[in-house]
């Protein structure tokens, strides 16, 4: 196939950035989108033309490292997958393919098509886990976990936190990534020490990191490629509702002695 | 005994040696460890899970990742599942088994008393993890779910969906997130590192370069760990990452580590096959799916370019069935690598390129419904499915083995620390826990052993057992290592400027190629001559020039420059791994050398010129390593034939 790719180059974070065109062929419909990536990127080293910086690594849709939008779709056009799965099948020759970044405030451009995804890192940092210790604990089996529970602490522990949603959102909402881990986490009663704690502290560094709010468009769940379910938004709402009437801090002067 | 090679093998009863290093070590006080900083290099199961140990334990810890997230490590690409002597099923599982079966599955080239160790705390990674909310599958009961795997006929495999290694990863990450909340772990992503510093003979810090920016820092610490993963992409396609890569480890065998077993890798039998030219790694189907899909081709190869469902079943040769009754599909991956490339070089492969065979589920799904087989393995059906566009739930999957892992790696002692003193190196960029040939589930086993129960009481006990030098960053080591990296950084600069007749991915492309093809399922004296013969060649090549723009030098953000500054150590290990696979006449586990096996066409050993640890230095010439051996003695799992029969 001979296809055309309209690639966002940008230089650096603060640098202007614009598209530029580019010819490629022999492109293969068996080849993935990222190959066909590295196809070009060959070909212009070639033509004594620098890379296109883009971010990969696994190559098989579990690490959420890759991260372009392809004809205005995160991830591209194939349901329910990344970036790095989705094959030259998908296009026809001849296409052209306008390839960007995330674009969100929260996710700054770092060079070309690599975006700074730390804000994730952040949220997660201030209550994405159940505060357990490293080290030996009780037999495993000590608690029981219903099956309909683990499994849905399974579905939303699935997120691969690429940030598809905050990309294919118009307000950039960080919502569904958010609730996934909320939801997890809830769903478990090992996550339940630090239940309220943990939504009030996520939501509130959510907001300080600038996404926008949820306005319930359904864009993420579309464009996941996970699957991961808007639903899971409904019971992070539920969660912090409760949370704000329920939390009680944790008392300045306890553990004397 | 070579004294580089002293393992510090505890004596005594091997359930007890474990218990008793503990007992003996020595300790820093809680207010002394935030005085002592660590760097943790990599960040995966075993580089997460030793991060977030010693942060907890009040170390200052320094962490390093090359990608943009500590949870981007490719240990989160592990499938399957992790394997725990937890006994839960009450089919006969014990720690003593599990230690017993990895002995043998690693074809009896590992260490009796660290596989111990790796058996007694499976246990404890299981009830971690669930503490950390790792959502493992569960029964009905609410109780946790097992599954089997290769090389055993019990179940002790503990499972997330066909996400295991995600959601293993993720509460590592998870808990070493807290502590970078805490304010013990300090964490430095988009960073590579380029050099160990050594100070006085102990590794005292690091050299990285700051892949956004192309700054090149120094770090010091009083100890560094490295736990940066494999050099399965030596072989250019894999199922590793696309940036996994050797430069940590091979930096530091250059500045004096020794290289434990380079050859012994890992052949992974179940991937999809290689579709094109262009193709950048392969993927894996989880050796899960071998406890319902069963393997087979044609028995005449005439039949081979037929649609599967159009072969009788008398007319399918179900070969590992046939030729391993005992153990069937469920032999260990060296094994079922071996077979599918015997049945292929009879002509029986099928598939475009006759390099496949049939992973087939027709069977189970005839016997437990389609349900039940899309609930245990749906996520792997689906991504076959996107890759080569047929439905496995009504055509077989074909599949080929791939490169999958590496056995070998950075040498270790019993404390995971490697001959220099103070440069831990955990995970499976050190060589020490599967011998020859790796069980299915024991990479995630041993990642989070090292990290979350090895490391923390070895680490205390080095630290513990005397005083370190006060030093910081000025300090003429790290000047003098500093200078290095620059004029290896400089030097690339000038071969990109000077140019050459191929780009950086085509050298590397090659390179693999000829691994593969010598370095691969089967090896023979001749064949790794050749080897290294072609590389020698490919490393001129490379040091003359090749294709690589670099507008700004090496002061921004470059893809390419980066994979040029990790073919340099591929092309330099590469030799490593052909020089050892030449000396190690024998047939063990993943190294099979042609010259060496039974008249039935099975691995033969040699286990009286080659029950040994082969473990390399650096002499200054990549081609002429000095081999130090370090004896392996059995005291309790006696080496005899491994059989699956």
């Amino acid at each position: 196939m001979n296809l055309t790719f309209k690639m966002w180059r940008q230089p650096s974070a603060n640098a202007d950035g614009n598209f530029e065109t580019f010819k490629l062929g022999g492109v293969s419909p068996d080849m993935s989108f990222l190959e066909a990536m590295d196809l070009l990127n060959e070909d212009l080293t070639k033509k004594g033309v620098a890379p296109i910086e883009f971010e990969s690594d696994c190559r098989e849709g579990i690490c959420g490292t890759c991260s372009c939008v392809i004809n205005g779709q995160a991830h591209g056009p194939e349901r329910g997958a990344a970036t790095c799965q989705l094959y030259m099948r998908k296009f026809k020759d001849g296409d052209t393919l306008v390839v960007e970044p995330w674009r969100a405030a929260a996710f700054p451009v770092i060079k070309d098509l690599v975006v700074d995804r730390s804000a994730f890192d952040r949220i997660i940092q201030v209550g994405g886990y159940t505060g357990a210790k490293t080290g030996p604990h009780a037999d495993a089996n000590s608690m029981l976990v219903a099956k309909p529970d683990a499994d849905q602490a399974m579905d939303a522990a699935a997120c691969i936190g690429c940030g598809a949603c905050v990309a294919a959102c118009p307000n950039s909402s960080a919502s569904l990534f958010v609730s996934a881990k909320i939801t997890h986490l809830a769903m478990l009663p090992q996550g339940h020490p630090l239940r309220e704690r943990r939504v009030l502290r996520m939501v509130e560094q959510m907001d300080q990191e600038g996404f926008g709010h949820c306005t319930n468009i359904g864009e993420c769940q579309s464009a996941c490629p996970k699957d991961i379910k808007i639903d899971f938004i409904a019971q992070m709402r539920r969660e912090y509702v409760k949370a704000v009437l329920k939390y009680r801090p944790e008392a300045a002067s306890g553990g004397s002695g | 005994m070579d004294k580089k090679l002293d393992a510090g093998n505890p004596q005594g009863p091997i359930e007890a040696r474990w218990s008793k290093f503990k007992g003996d070590m020595k300790l820093v006080s809680p207010a002394n460890k935030r005085k002592h900083t660590v760097i943790v290099v990599g960040t995966g199961l075993a580089g997460g899970s030793a991060a977030a140990s010693l942060g907890e334990q009040g170390y200052h810890v320094k962490s390093f990742c090359i990608s943009d997230s500590p949870r981007r490590a490719h240990s989160i690409a592990a499938q399957g599942g992790i394997n725990a002597a937890k006994g839960y099923m009450n089919d006969g599982d014990s720690v003593y088994r599990l230690f017993y079966e990895t002995v043998k599955g690693g074809d009896y080239r590992s260490r009796e008393s660290n596989v111990h160790r790796l058996a007694e705390v499976s246990r404890d990674i299981i009830d971690q993890s669930v503490a950390a909310g790792v959502p493992f599958a569960r029964e009905y009961s609410g109780e946790l779910a097992n599954r089997s795997f290769g090389g055993t006929q019990v179940s002790r495999t503990f499972y997330a969906r066909g996400q295991t290694g995600q959601q293993l990863l993720i509460g590592a990450y998870q808990a070493m997130m807290r502590q970078v909340d805490e304010g013990t772990v300090e964490m430095h992503t988009f960073r590579e590192m380029l050099d160990v510093v050594i100070i006085d003979g102990k590794a005292r810090g690091i050299i990285v370069r700051n892949l956004l920016t192309g700054e090149i820092e120094r770090h010091v610490a009083d100890a560094v760990v490295l736990a940066t993963g494999g050099y399965g992409r030596v072989y250019f396609l894999s199922t590793n990452a696309f940036n996994s890569n050797c430069t940590a480890a091979w930096r530091a065998h250059k500045r004096g580590a020794l290289f434990g077993n380079p050859c012994f890798t890992q052949i992974h039998p179940t991937c999809i096959p290689q579709s094109g030219d262009n193709q950048s790694k392969l993927s894996l189907m989880s050796e899960s799916l071998r406890n319902d899909g069963r393997v087979w081709v044609p028995k005449k190869k005439e039949d081979c370019a037929k649609h599967p469902s159009e072969i009788k079943d008398e007319d399918r040769d179900y070969y590992l069935e046939r030729r391993y009754p005992t153990f069937g599909n469920l032999v260990p991956r060296d094994v079922a690598s071996r077979a599918a490339k015997v049945v292929c070089d009879e002509g029986r492969g099928v598939g475009e390129s006759k390099r496949a065979v049939y992973l087939d589920f027709r069977d189970a799904i005839k016997r437990v419904g389609e349900n039940t087989i899309r609930e245990k393995y749906g996520n792997l059906f689906d991504m076959y499915h996107e890759i080569t566009n047929e439905n496995p739930y009504e055509v077989p999957m074909r599949i080929y083995p791939a490169v999958h892992y590496t056995m070998g790696g950075l040498w270790v002692d019993y404390s995971l620390m490697s001959n220099i003193p103070g440069l831990f190196v955990l995970g499976e960029a050190n060589f020490s826990d599967h011998g020859a040939n790796r069980l299915g589930a024991s990479a995630l086993m041993q990642g989070l052993a090292d990290g979350y129960f090895v490391i923390p009481y070895t680490l205390t006990n080095y630290l513990g057992s005397g005083k370190l030098e006060k030093i910081d960053t000025k300090h003429a080591g790290f000047e003098k290592t500093e200078a290095e990296t620059k004029a290896r950084l400089d030097s690339i600069v000038a071969r990109a400027k000077k140019g050459g007749l191929r780009t950086v991915s085509e050298i590397y492309r090659e390179l693999g190629a000829t691994m593969w093809e010598f370095v691969g399922m089967e090896r023979t004296d001749a064949g790794l001559r050749t080897a290294i013969a072609k590389i020698r060649v490919l490393r001129a090549e490379f040091a003359e020039g090749f294709k690589l723009v670099l507008p700004n030098g090496t002061a921004e953000r470059n893809q390419l420059l980066e994979l040029a500054l990790r073919v340099e150590d591929f092309l330099e290990l590469g030799e490593l791994m052909a020089i050892d696979a030449l000396d190690r006449k024998e047939s063990c586990g993943g190294h099979f050398r042609a010259e060496s096996q039974s008249d039935d066409g099975e691995a033969k050993r040699d286990d009286e010129n080659f029950s040994h640890v082969s473990a390399w230095e650096y002499s200054g010439d990549p081609s002429k390593p000095v081999l130090h051996k370090e004896k392996l003695v059995f005291e309790y799992v006696h080496p005899t034939t491994r059989s699956y029969k």
